[in-house]
């Protein structure tokens, strides 16, 4: 009992109440049959994940979960769902045994994962606490612009590159075809 | 006193798993972007959490979930170009119903 008190402290019962929103939701999304409710339980979803990232102490991680995701994806999803006639109202009929796969699927695969990290042991470093709140914007833009060890320039520039092709792509994709089909 | 890192671990593997049932279970395109979009932040607190529990001395799994982030958003934005191409062809968004490419 006294080893169960000690984990009863205002960050872990928030983890806990954080975790099971985010599963409560991430469930709903893919239940939802109503696909733009499933839009806002993910939007829901993905709050509760920036939640985490910040009681992990891990802030401008946060902002950038709600910013990018809450605030730029489920946007993104929801305007390709009203501009596709039709998906708002009308129901989503699954049938039967996609379903049945899909939850052997998720559930054999969950349990093969569970019982690894029940396996492994992990020990949580002791620097963990003290080291977490250490970590600053210039600490992040250092090691994000650095060029030494376990500094990330290289794939900061590849990524910019990336998002260049990826507006490009997605222009010319989503383009209106001028010519006539055959 | 911290939790083990292994709750965090346990909850990733939960949402990761939630995702696949999704990505197997529903039809509709916009749907399976979804799932993937719950996989992949699924992904994210399992490297978040590594970074901050096991090895906290460098920003590893921080800079790793970032550019996870980005690609996702750059993803996100290909795949629904996609899709409303596709449903300017078809004049639906079904998985089933994308099947020139199969035979």
């Amino acid at each position: 009992m006294e080893n169960i008190m000690q984990y009863i402290t205002a960050g872990n019962i928030i983890f806990f109440i954080l975790a099971a929103a985010t599963l409560l939701f991430g469930i709903l999304t893919v239940t939802s049959t109503r696909i733009l409710r499933a839009a806002t339980y993910l939007f829901f979803t993905l709050f509760s994940i920036a939640g985490l990232y910040l009681q992990m102490s891990y802030d401008f991680l946060a902002a950038v979960q709600l910013s990018v995701y809450a605030g730029g994806v489920v946007i993104l999803i929801v305007f390709a769902i009203l501009l596709i006639k039709g998906l708002g109202e009308e129901k989503e009929i699954n049938k039967g045994d996609r379903k049945i796969m899909g939850i052997v699927a998720a559930i054999m695969g969950a349990l093969v994962c569970v019982s690894f990290i029940a396996k492994c042991g992990f020990t949580n470093s002791e620097l963990a606490e003290q080291i977490a709140e250490q970590v600053n914007m210039h600490m992040i833009g250092s090691t994000l612009m650095g060029t030494e060890k376990y500094q990330y320039l290289l794939p900061f520039e590849a990524s910019s590159i990336l998002l260049l092709a990826c507006i490009v792509g997605s222009i010319v994709i989503a383009q209106k075809n001028k010519e006539v089909k055959k | 006193m911290n939790l083990p890192v292994e709750s965090y671990f346990i909850l990733s593997t939960l949402l990761f798993f939630v995702g696949v049932y999704g990505f197997v279970a529903r039809k509709n395109l916009i749907s399976i972007l979804m799932s993937i979009e719950l996989i992949l932040n699924a992904v994210n607190i399992n490297f978040v959490a590594a970074n901050r529990f096991l090895f906290p001395e460098q920003l590893e799994g921080y800079i790793y979930t970032i550019f996870v982030i980005a690609v996702a958003a750059a993803e996100t934005a290909v795949a629904i170009s996609i899709i409303i191409n596709v449903y300017r062809q078809y004049k639906n968004v079904d998985a089933k119903s994308i099947n020139e490419l199969k035979y």
